[in-house]
């Protein structure tokens, strides 16, 4: 449930689901974001679930802060199957010019990159939401082993594709952009396919994800 | 060459800083981390488009600081320039002076100089047609982070062509008095975050004054001024952002964000610019100086019926 709605400026409510990062709430954030999709409340511009937040932007034109926080509030919540809770099997290559930090990690979390790897591999992962850049999924929970702490002056570039870490999540870069997270592979997966009009991101709030290694070989197969 | 004489284009002699194809932008896609986009400058885009006697939401040629230098082929085609914009026209060697907010004729072999934007950032150039641009999820705003829109995504090149399209006909005479008001004083709304910050560093974000750097471009504008320092937390977990947003960085300096932010942040939000000053705060060149000013959600929402009342009117006396 949304514990409180406040404005975020002139043209946007801020509802906030608690404090805490569970699938929990954050199941409840899709879902409202899910059934406010399908509401078709006039002047919406834009919605965005995170992990217990949710921002809803209007067109001040057309609707204001207080209609629109008695439409919420007043809205019948439905069972929405939007959310496939699709499971979506990504491969990572951990060859050394790709794991950019993994040095760092070991020093840092005092695992060998073996060890590493075999926690990150072996739990599945579930997309919190997408966001930032283009399609870049935030997904959690990581191992609390492998927590790690952001890079303390970020990459100014990070490349495209890359694979990082940092706390409980890890994402995947969609872009190349500057970022913070530590990296430990990438795929060849195109995640967020810009040709596409329609459902243009491969991974959406609500999926599961299970990477899996595969060599320099395979990679190079891959992205032909 | 035969085949060019009944095309009408642009050529590219010089692309300029940042010259992209906007129009009003891209909706509902935030989830996925695509931003709005869009004119940053929205009075202007509107006035361009309405001076062209084009559909409201036609794509424009948007600038900043330094704009294209543009060899035109064609028949003879009405343009106009809005914002605070010195630009000329090459004919047969001379120079041809014209304001803004005035529909100028180019001629075939015309050049358009847009020499710069004057103490301001964004300028817009409409056609009487329609340049003709790809579209990407209802939009063709180009996005040069996610590669998306007119362009393929990316600022104009020296050298390319733009195909026009859909030349009026009967060029139209419209102009309008215009003049750009600078501002001072942008007015803000509390952000969720308000109290993470000390009383102390609340009196210096609205009591002093802040520079505007030069890291500033469609995703956001860099301030620095005194250090706004954090009593609670520097990180917040991430969350969605809108436009006009202010959030102080784990450095203590604030940054707004524009038309092309990225969606979602993991710093406290100090406070959001009211809808209202958003056109004239992109305007706001590097190098200037910004006070931020508290006003609340009933007066935000009056000043910007007023704002709207005067855009409409604006539009309305374009003869």
């Amino acid at each position: 449930m949304i514990k409180n709605i406040s404005n975020l400026g002139d043209a946007a409510l801020y509802c906030d689901f608690g404090t805490e990062v569970n699938k929990e709430i954050n199941r409840n954030v899709i879902n409202y974001f899910n059934n406010l999709r399908d509401s078709n409340f006039l002047g919406i511009t834009n919605i965005t679930p995170s992990y217990n937040k949710l921002v809803i932007s209007f067109d001040l034109k057309l609707t204001s802060f207080a209609k629109l926080k008695k439409q919420i509030e007043n809205l019948e919540l439905k069972k929405i199957n939007n959310s496939k809770n699709n499971l979506i099997e990504i491969p990572v290559c951990c060859a050394e010019e790709f794991a950019l930090d993994i040095k760092r990690l070991q020093e840092l979390l005092k695992i060998n990159e073996a060890k590493i790897y075999e926690k990150f591999f072996s739990k599945n992962y579930y997309c919190y939401m997408t966001g930032f850049i283009a399609g870049m999924p935030f997904l959690g929970d990581m191992d609390k082993s492998l927590f790690a702490k952001r890079l303390e002056t970020p990459r100014v570039k990070v490349p495209k594709n890359s694979i990082g870490i940092t706390e409980q999540f890890c994402n995947i870069y969609t872009f190349e952009s500057p970022g913070g997270w530590n990296i430990i592979g990438k795929t060849p997966v195109n995640i967020f396919d810009n040709k596409k009009n329609i459902e243009p991101n491969l991974i959406n709030p609500g999926d599961t994800i299970s990477f899996y290694p595969i060599s320099k070989l395979e990679y190079e197969k891959k992205y032909e | 060459m035969k085949k060019n004489m009944n095309k009408n284009y642009f050529e590219v002699l010089r692309p300029g800083i940042n010259s992209t194809f906007q129009d009003n932008g891209r909706n509902n896609f935030y989830h996925i981390g695509i931003p709005f986009s869009g004119a940053m400058d929205n009075r202007n885009f509107l006035l361009a488009n309405t001076i062209s006697n084009n559909e409201i939401n036609n794509p424009v040629l948007e600038f900043a600081y330094q704009g294209p230098k543009l060899k035109y082929i064609g028949e003879n085609i009405s343009i106009n320039v809005t914002g605070n914009v010195n630009f000329k026209i090459i004919r047969k060697k001379k120079n041809l002076e014209f304001s803004c907010y005035e529909n100028i004729i180019l001629e075939n072999n015309d050049c358009l100089d847009i020499l710069s934007t004057n103490r301001s950032v964004y300028g817009y150039l409409s056609i009487g047609g329609t340049f003709e641009v790809d579209y990407y999820l209802n939009s063709c705003s180009t996005n040069t982070k996610a590669k998306i829109g007119a362009n393929s995504g990316e600022k104009l090149e020296k050298g390319q062509i733009i195909h026009l399209k859909n030349i009026k006909k009967i060029l139209p005479k419209n102009k309008i008095e215009y003049l750009n008001s600078k501002i001072e004083n942008i007015r803000i709304i509390k952000g969720p975050h308000f109290d993470y910050f000390s009383k102390n560093a609340i009196d210096s974000f609205f009591n002093d004054e802040f520079n505007v750097t030069k890291l500033s471009d469609r995703m956001g504008i860099r301030l620095k001024g005194p250090k706004i320092s954090n009593i609670k937390n520097t990180n917040i977990k991430s969350e969605g952002l809108v436009k006009g947003v202010i959030q102080i960085t784990a450095d203590g300096d604030p940054i707004i964000m524009l038309s092309d932010h990225g969606t979602i942040g993991g710093y406290p939000k100090i406070g959001v610019v009211i809808s209202a000053d958003y056109d004239k705060l992109v305007q706001i060149p590097p190098g200037s100086k910004i006070k931020f000013k508290e006003i609340n959600l009933k007066d935000a929402e009056t000043i910007f019926k007023l704002y709207e009342m005067e855009t409409q009117n604006l539009i309305s006396n374009i003869k």
